[in-house]
């Protein structure tokens, strides 16, 4: 007896050390597709790709969608569908403008209004869908036509702007350099004795001190649920993957950071996702709300007939939508510092690419917020990288689409494999 | 009478991984008769009717079939059919959102180079109406009429392949009495012009009217083939259930308390038609480590009954109470029936049970996620340890907690429900076919279960249509038929005979 629990203990160890591999495998995956696909961009754009302005201007222009990306994500892994959001995010943009530029409401009232405004819209359409049990495909398909024709009307057709300034920093703004610029290497002279443009390495002192700091936290945490874990009396994951995994993911880290930090340092707009993306990441893998939702997405009927209310859980998601869709709405609307009738246009199709793209299941139940998130950034290098190339529009969409069913075939293929 | 023979079906032996679902059957229905086959729940009927309508082709069973002096070997039922052999299911095959005349038609459309002619289909359904007493315009949606004409509809679709022989699968479960009565009368009519009729059936008093021999199936044999004047119900309840239980229980000295939990006048309507009752006013009741079964047949209404209890999930209209400790309790949601010591493990665990994509750990969890929570954050290493613990207390075979449970074969499936319900600690637990389809090991392992529950002072109701299991493993037993309680009897009082007299006596009277 005693001989044959030491056996299972130790098989349990096994299975659960090769389990973890196989999981980081698949998360590698996404991660390895996304840096081949940033060399291959770097290398045919001669080096544009990985210069610090573009590598700002990469996340400037990412994320909003990587932000809806993070609603989304609840909304298909719930087993739903929201194709409204980029009308939703449209209509806040306009409602933004309309009341700061005509009502000359001050900015951070209007913020929480817009916020307000897109928790509204989520609840109005989560209510059709988890109450009423209308197809969420058809609701939000209403719901993009009727937000779109709202926002046509309440601009009348034309565009509002510009916005107050304190508005702009939401998108265009960056951290202020409270300890002052670090300078790295000092300007090459030129005969005039005038400094070279760009010769000179300056760094954004508190960009750096933000992402050493946040390197030595997430260390800190690793480390302390790797020690949690053997206290409890189980296997962690083997030692050297846990030093390699944790090493690389620190370089990358520290690598951006010093770009950034050769630019202009952190924008604001990376401040508000990386909060973002952190509370949802402890949302759906800490949470008893995130665990529902997965168990919901899973087995509808088996998760109510576990006391899971799930008509309450499906609305909570849908609200949630609505409000990161309002969010996005003002970054974007911040970014081209006017609200646009256009504005929006065709964002739910990158949303949901990136969130399939990231793993996600159509059938629900599956999905990760850091697979969601790596799918916005394979979507918007690829963007990025096909526009500085100069391939046409029409064919950067031909590719984007065959991306995105190549990531779910390869997906579908390796589940039916194992 | 007639004697020439119209099917023999010799020697038919059928295997499932791991179960022999017939074995050396023989069956032989003569021209124009109507010969019944009945037998409990499992012991091989309608499977039986599957390798005769091909629906399990030509070399996945052993044996022969001869149909009208040829052997036959069918390849799918489209085969069958077109020798005259039609199938009725038990769960009719209509399409609900299409006219009569285009369900009768369906997959034979009267049709010229793929345009049907709508004057031959109304014409034919017409007359096929009329064949089977059904005065409907064949116009009608299939939605709009009641399950006794849908029946009829399917009759009337059977004769339009020019039937010869007719095969009803409880054809009269859902129906009342009266539907039953011209269905049977129907088969009569028939039988005058020559159709042979195999009717599947439960209820003895009429398969006693109409049937000229009936054949018994147990376990997956042939027991015996009775003439209409051998017909006593007795003889054929001796004939079903005649086994002997052997030691396939674990042995229990039950301590048996006060009333625990109670149900009274327990009324409930079906979810689609509110004015038909599916449960008729049930009282039970579930005293402290005890045991209690409720035995019937399929389509008793015992499912509905417990579904209904556990936080309505079933029906509309439900009305009745429930008591905990002789205090009335809310159970109207699964969360507040949960929350007062309630517990329901599904007859169909992979529907209803369990998250197949999700791992053993989290299925164990979900139904009790606060106990490894502090204000809404999960604590991992709690929540693993419970696991394990569980894991190891019903004994799941697994490499760890995080295999997916849709891998895992139906018995560890079934323990993973159990610890599920087990961690969110219950007082009740009702139990639903916790033993279906899983292998007689495992079965032994769940026995063991319930066993060491009801020792700690847990109500344990359990339903199933395995009458040995109720007889080892209650300490008493309610009988169920038709919405009713129409029996109630002490374990140790118990026989499969009485359970069965009390249900094709008791007819939805109290007994």
């Amino acid at each position: 007896m005693s001989t044959e629990t030491l056996t299972n203990a130790e098989r349990n160890a096994k299975a659960s050390a090769q389990m973890a591999l196989k999981d980081n495998l698949r998360d590698y995956g996404l991660v390895l597709a996304l840096i081949a696909i940033m060399v291959f961009f770097q290398w045919q754009t001669n080096g544009v790709l990985f210069k610090p302005v573009n590598l700002t201007n990469l996340v400037l222009q990412n994320s909003y969608i990587i932000i809806m990306a993070l609603g989304m994500l609840l909304v298909i892994v719930a087993g739903h569908i929201d194709l409204s959001v980029g009308s939703v995010s449209g209509f806040v943009g306009a409602v933004a403008a309309v009341l700061m530029v005509q009502y000359k409401l001050d900015p951070i009232l209007t913020t929480l209004i817009c916020l307000a405004v897109g928790g509204l819209i989520g609840a109005s359409q989560g209510y059709w869908i988890a109450y009423m049990k209308i197809p969420s495909f058809i609701v939000t398909l209403a719901g993009m036509l009727v937000f779109k024709g709202l926002s046509l009307a309440l601009l009348g057709g034309m565009s509002v702007g510009p916005f107050p300034p304190a508005f702009q920093l939401l998108s265009a703004g960056f951290i202020p350099d409270v300890i002052g610029p670090l300078t790295l290497v000092q300007p090459t002279l030129d005969a005039a004795g005038k400094p070279v443009a760009g010769s000179a390495v300056v760094l954004h002192s508190t960009t750096l001190l933000i992402g050493v700091v946040i390197v030595a936290l997430m260390l800190w945490s690793s480390l302390r649920s790797r020690a949690n874990r053997e206290s409890h009396g189980y296997e962690a994951e083997p030692f050297t993957l846990f030093v390699v995994k944790n090493a690389v993911i620190s370089a990358i880290v520290l690598f951006l950071i010093y770009m950034m930090a050769s630019y202009r340092g952190l924008p604001n707009v990376l401040i508000v996702m990386g909060v973002l993306i952190a509370l949802f990441v402890f949302i759906t893998k800490r949470m008893t709300f995130g665990r529902r939702v997965f168990a919901m997405g899973g087995n509808v009927k088996a998760a109510a007939l576990s006391g899971i209310k799930t008509e309450r859980l499906t609305f909570y998601v849908f609200i949630i939508m609505g409000m990161l869709a309002a969010l996005a709405g003002l970054i974007f609307a911040a970014r081209l510092n006017t609200a646009t009738p256009k504005a929006g246009l065709g964002f739910e199709l990158d949303v949901i690419a990136a969130v399939f793209i990231g793993g996600a299941s159509a059938m629900g139940g599956v999905g990760q917020v850091a697979g969601a998130v790596i799918g916005a950034f394979i979507m918007g290098v690829m963007n990025n990288g096909m526009s500085i190339m100069g391939v046409n529009i029409d064919w950067q969409q031909v590719i984007k689409g065959l991306v995105l069913l190549g990531a779910v075939v390869f997906d579908v293929y390796n589940k039916n494999k194992a | 009478m007639m004697e020439k023979t119209i099917l023999e079906m010799r020697g038919i032996t059928k295997t499932f991984p791991g179960v022999k679902a017939l074995q050396d059957v023989n069956l032989n229905v003569r021209a124009g008769e109507i010969h019944a086959i009945v037998g409990e729940n499992g012991a091989g009927k309608s499977t039986l009717m599957k390798v005769l309508s091909g629906v399990y082709p030509h070399g996945s069973y052993t044996g022969e079939i001869h149909y009208e002096g040829q052997e036959c070997h069918f390849k799918g039922i489209h085969d069958s059919e077109r020798q005259g052999i039609v199938i009725i299911h038990q769960e009719l095959a209509l399409v609900p959102l299409l006219s009569i005349a285009e369900n009768i038609y369906l997959g034979n459309e009267q049709a010229h180079y793929g345009v049907i002619d709508w004057n031959a289909v109304r014409r034919g359904a017409a007359a096929l109406l009329a064949k089977v007493g059904l005065k409907e315009d064949p116009d009608t949606l299939i939605t709009n009429i009641g399950v006794g004409k849908q029946q009829l509809v399917e009759i009337a679709k059977a004769l339009s392949k020019e039937v010869k022989l007719l095969i009803l699968d409880e054809p009269t479960a859902s129906l009342s009495e009266k539907d039953s009565d011209a269905l049977l009368n129907l088969l009569v009519e028939f039988k005058k012009q020559g159709i042979a009729s195999i009717l599947i059936s439960h209820k003895l008093n009429e398969v006693g009217k109409v049937a000229d021999r009936i054949t018994i199936l147990r376990d997956g044999r042939t027991i015996e083939t009775l003439d209409r004047h051998d017909i006593s119900e007795d003889r054929i309840i001796t004939s079903m259930v005649g086994r002997t239980l052997e030691d396939r229980f674990p042995t229990r000295m039950p301590k048996i308390g006060e009333t625990i939990f109670e149900v009274k006048n327990w009324v409930v309507h079906h979810p689609l038609h509110a004015d038909r009752q599916v449960i008729k006013g049930v009282d039970i009741s579930v005293r402290k480590g005890e045991v209690v079964g409720i035995a019937g047949l399929m389509g008793a209404g015992r499912t509905e009954f417990a579904m209904s209890v556990f936080g309505k999930s079933y029906g509309q209209r439900v009305s009745g109470e429930i008591f905990l400790h002789g205090k009335k309790i809310d159970a109207s949601t699964v969360g507040r029936a949960v929350a007062h010591g309630l517990a329901y493990a599904t007859e169909d665990r992979k529907t209803f049970g369990l998250n197949l994509i999700d791992h053993i750990k989290h299925n164990i969890t979900i139904a009790n996620l606060k106990g490894v929570a502090n204000n809404g954050v999960i604590d991992d290493m709690r929540e693993l340890n419970i696991a394990n613990d569980y894991r190891k207390r019903t004994n799941i075979r697994s490499s760890s907690v995080y295999q997916t449970t849709g891998n895992l074969s139906g018995g560890n499936q079934q323990k993973v429900v159990l610890s599920k319900w087990l961690f969110s600690d219950p007082e009740v637990l009702i139990l639903d076919e916790p033993t279906r389809g899983i292998d007689v090991g495992a079965k032994y392992e769940v026995y063991t279960i319930i066993n060491k529950l009801a020792d700690e002072g847990k109500g344990i109701l359990v339903i199933s249509s395995e009458m040995p299991e109720l007889l080892g493993i209650c300490d008493r037993i309610y009988v169920m038929n038709e919405g009713r309680i129409v029996g109630e009897m002490a374990g140790s009082e118990a026989s499969q005979e009485k359970i069965m007299r009390a249900i094709v006596r008791g007819e939805g009277k109290a007994s």
